[in-house]
């Protein structure tokens, strides 16, 4: 399979700062790509690489196999959905929707049509006539979209597209774009600082650290071994362990990190392993209870409906087999 | 369908040359505006300096272009600098007047006119500002002479006594009022005082409510939280509009022309020099003056935080 | 002690000065019906509507409108190109000397009118130009810039500066983004900057004098009719006229860039 996208040590500095940094890069043809990371980490710059906003300080890009540096955004078959939409407040939703079409010289006819079609397709029938102004953020949000895809690109980028919404508009759009994204098979690269939107939606997990990667894998692979401290830390709420804890857990002399959930509450009586119960915080559908042993604090998932420890508890803890994951940095 | 898109003409290309060099179009851009305000502007500033350094030759009345410091030099002369020192004066008192009339104004449109109020109050500041500056001048004429309406109100209301002792004082007093440095002073004031009001709005609108409450949670009374609160606040934008009245007032020249008094003011003395006395060396060197003061006024300005509330 | 509530005195302080700013421009328009020719006397001895013809038939009005037209039509038409180009350039990017050209854009308008005046006037001595028209406009297109450029880089500050990259991403050129975007939605803010500055233009007298020679505009005219007046309501006419060209454009100006924190004209 051809790749969509590809970055060969690419960097971008803005004066003496690199918000990119040395970064390799491949996305496959067809994926749903989440490059995920805290602001500041270069996702978005990356982002922008690829649309053509950002030339590269060092470093090669290619989309599907050609090189980009002689060209342009507007000339580049990829297109944006921006974080805060970007719509043309003077144009209607239908004008906004052809846009693409009418600079690239496609008939009145024709292109609205297409833009009808494709208001369909975000379900946003009847919507043509209203400004952007007179939809909600969620409607403005299907409007970008459609505005993007009428293009047929071969890649397309989002900034971020769910961050202005509500979170229960946010659950349904994640929805409805992954379903789109299989419906056309076209390549999403998607940008978020949110760890369950890019585990829940993405094929592909890139998590950036201060301009660089620092781990690329399947969100499976990405959440339950994590390649660095910071990706433990970032990707979920894992116990991130020194290494002399992780040896005094059986494992060996090295960082490692722990799943909340691969660790089970006893009666203290059943485990070697004891402590006591420090802290509680109720999440609705389980409660995180923090116990102290003699070598430090682990914090452990306790689903709701089973036996609930309370504040002071001596506790015994029983690991799950594969739980403890030996990280390879530091 | 590929990964890039075809070429469709100059347009395009010209795109990515923009694309690629973005210093080209910025370049572009700023060409012909920084060469007009370079050339015509800046080049005409430095030919008043360059002006102001020639001398005019005594006998032929032509002026002679070699340096020399001799123009400078005539500024001090009593009657000179009587008209910078008369100026100054007049742009100190206005600038005075203006304040303390624009503050209510101010006050009211930014604290309390709300709605259409707040629209009618801009407006109502905004349309005096830019309508024509000779037709307002004119119009004091007609309110000032002597047979017009302040007179005519004066003799109806019974107070032409007031009247003709305020015309009585001496220095500022005169004939009538068109032809008395109080009616030179009301006109500017009225001329400018937009320039003082919006600033002025724009910093107190910017005075939190909270802080106000604040004060007077504390004990102050009404006339102690505007002395040690409100007037503090206010400042920035007092000073903002200050340098509009009195740079304004500094060089202008149709207005005392018009009303006032014979004596002259630094934008008469500029205006007679160049035209019917034909001494533009002279004219030049009493223009450099405002542009002096001014700079000395901005760096003032601009060290007490004024420029915020332009 | 509150702050919420306005005090009467306070009101009327307000209201009294606004009544101040306004009825003075009222009074242009009351004597140019009076049928006194030779002084101002209030309260008018009797109205006529006579002067109105007076004016029109006065064959030495004619040409100053006819100048001062030309000119302000001249300089507002470069001012827009003008202003715009730097408005242009001033949002698109951080660059050195910014600052600096800030400054120059306004500088024409914050010195007093007499020193932009005596510098051209100097200019032209030096360079040994001739008065024209030219001259005239050399100076008004100088300090109109600066009102297009108030009202572009407001409302360019107001736009998303994302819609630009928005229109290159689906696939305009630089000339298409301009047209289809840049322009519709700048579009009026220009238009108000161009009002703004063919008023000022029209009424501008200052720096005129220095730069019109022997040539006559309008307010020329008029502040030599001020200064010697002949028949004195025909002056009150052309102040009315004057007024009025002024005062439509800036009210349109207004209405055009409402509802922003940008409103015309805030730093004339």
């Amino acid at each position: 399979m051809t790749s969509a996208v590809e970055f060969l040590n690419v960097s971008r500095h803005f004066g003496a700062v690199a918000a990119v940094d040395g970064v390799d890069l491949t996305i496959a043809e067809g994926s749903f790509f989440a490059m995920l990371g805290p602001s500041g980490s270069g996702k978005t710059t990356c982002l922008r690489l690829i649309s053509g906003f950002e030339k590269p300080s060092g470093g090669e890009i290619r989309i599907f196999g050609a090189e980009v540096g002689r060209v342009p955004p507007h000339l580049r078959n990829v297109n944006t959905v921006f974080q805060d939409y970007a719509l043309f407040p003077h144009m209607s939703v239908l004008d906004n929707v052809a846009y693409g079409l009418m600079v690239k010289g496609v008939g009145r006819r024709e292109r609205l049509r297409r833009a009808e079609e494709m208001l369909a397709l975000v379900k946003l029938e009847g919507y043509g006539a209203r400004k952007p102004a007179q939809l909600s953020g969620g409607q403005r949000q299907r409007v970008a979209l459609a505005r993007a895809l009428v293009n047929e690109p071969r890649v397309l980028l989002l900034d971020e597209p769910l961050g202005a919404l509500d979170l229960k508009l946010r659950e349904a759009m994640q929805d409805e774009l992954k379903a789109l994204q299989q419906r056309l098979g076209i390549t999403f690269v998607f940008v978020t600082h949110d760890q369950h939107e890019a585990l829940s939606m993405a094929d592909t997990v890139a998590v950036f650290n201060q301009g660089k990667i620092a781990q690329v894998g399947r969100p499976t692979d990405v959440y339950a071994r994590p390649r660095t401290r910071f990706v433990a830390d970032f990707v979920g709420s894992s116990n991130v362990l020194e290494p002399a804890m992780t040896k005094a857990l059986g494992g060996p002399e090295a960082w490692a990190s722990l799943r909340p959930e691969a660790v089970r509450l006893v009666p203290w009586n059943k485990s070697d392993l004891r402590g006591s119960v420090t802290a509680l915080r109720y999440l609705g559908s389980a409660m995180r209870v923090t116990v102290i042993l003699p070598f430090g604090t682990l914090s452990v998932l306790v689903p709701a409906g089973m036996p609930m420890p309370q504040m002071g508890d001596s506790v015994g803890l029983i690991l799950a087999s594969n739980g403890l994951h030996v990280m390879e940095e530091a | 369908m590929t990964a890039f898109l075809p070429v469709r003409g100059p347009g395009d290309r010209l795109t990515r040359l923009f694309w690629q060099r973005p210093a080209l179009l910025l370049g572009l851009m700023l060409a012909p505006p920084l060469l007009w305000l370079g050339l015509v502007y800046l080049g005409s500033l430095a030919a008043l300096l360059v002006q102001s350094f020639y001398a005019i030759d005594e006998f032929s009345g032509l002026v002679v272009p070699e340096f020399t410091l001799k123009t400078y030099a005539e500024l001090f002369r009593a009657q000179n600098l009587d008209i910078l020192m008369r100026t100054l004066l007049m742009s100190a008192s206005v600038t005075l007047g203006c304040a303390v009339l624009a503050f209510p104004i101010a006050w009211y449109a930014a604290r309390h006119a709300r709605g259409a109020w707040k629209a009618a109050f801009y407006l109502g500041v905004m349309l005096p500002l830019w309508s024509s500056y000779l037709v307002k001048v004119y119009a004091w004429k007609l309110i000032l002479a002597k047979e017009g309406i302040i007179g005519w109100a004066a003799g109806a209301t019974g107070t032409t006594p007031i009247l003709e002792a305020v015309l009585a004082v001496p220095g500022i007093g005169g004939n009538s009022l068109s032809t008395s440095y109080i009616g030179t002073w009301m006109v500017f004031v009225y001329v400018w005082l937009p320039y003082m009001i919006l600033p002025m709005q724009a910093a107190l609108e910017r005075v939190p409510a909270s802080m106000l409450e604040a004060s007077a949670d504390l004990g102050a009374t009404r006339g102690q939280t505007f002395r040690n609160v409100v007037l503090p606040l206010a400042m920035p934008g007092v000073i903002a509009g200050s340098i509009f009245t009195f740079s304004l007032t500094m060089g202008d020249y149709i207005i005392p022309q018009i009303i006032g008094t014979s004596a002259r003011f630094i934008g008469q003395a500029v205006y007679q020099l160049q035209g019917t006395a034909g001494n533009l060396p002279l004219a030049a060197a009493f223009a450099v003056v405002p542009i002096l003061v001014m700079l000395v006024y901005l760096a003032l300005a601009r060290r007490a935080g004024a420029f915020d509330a332009l | 002690m509150r702050f919420d509530r306005p005090s009467f005195g306070l009101k009327l302080a307000a209201i009294g000065g606004l009544a101040f700013l306004h009825l003075p421009i009222l009074l242009i328009f009351l004597y140019a019906f009076t049928t006194e020719e030779r002084t101002y006397a209030f309260p008018p001895p009797g109205l006529t509507t006579q002067w109105f013809a007076v004016a029109w038939n006065r064959a030495d009005i004619w040409p100053p409108l006819y100048l001062s037209l030309r000119v302000a039509a001249i300089s507002t038409a470069l001012a827009m190109v003008l202003g715009t180009l730097v408005a242009g350039a001033m949002a698109q990017a951080r660059f050195f000397g910014r600052e600096q050209i800030s400054l120059l854009i306004i500088l024409p308008i914050a010195l007093p009118g007499v020193i932009t005046g005596m510098s051209l006037r100097s200019a032209f001595a030096i360079m040994e130009i001739p008065f024209s028209t030219w001259t005239i406009v050399l100076g008004h297109a100088t300090f109109c810039i600066v009102i297009v450029y108030n009202n572009a880089v407001a409302r360019l500050r107001r736009l998303s500066g994302a819609i630009t990259e928005a229109s290159a991403d689906l696939g305009a050129n630089a000339f298409q983004t301009f047209r289809h975007v840049l322009l519709p939605n700048l579009g009026s803010a220009l238009l108000a900057g161009g009002m703004l500055a063919f008023a000022l233009s029209f009424d501008e007298v200052i720096v005129t004098t220095f730069t019109a020679g022997q040539q006559s505009t309008l307010p020329i005219w008029m502040l030599n009719e001020l200064v010697r007046p002949r028949q004195r309501p025909v002056t009150n006419v052309v102040a009315m006229v004057v007024f009025v060209v002024t005062f439509v454009p800036i009210l349109l100006a207004y209405y055009l860039t409402r509802g922003g924190a940008d409103t015309a004209g805030g730093g004339k």
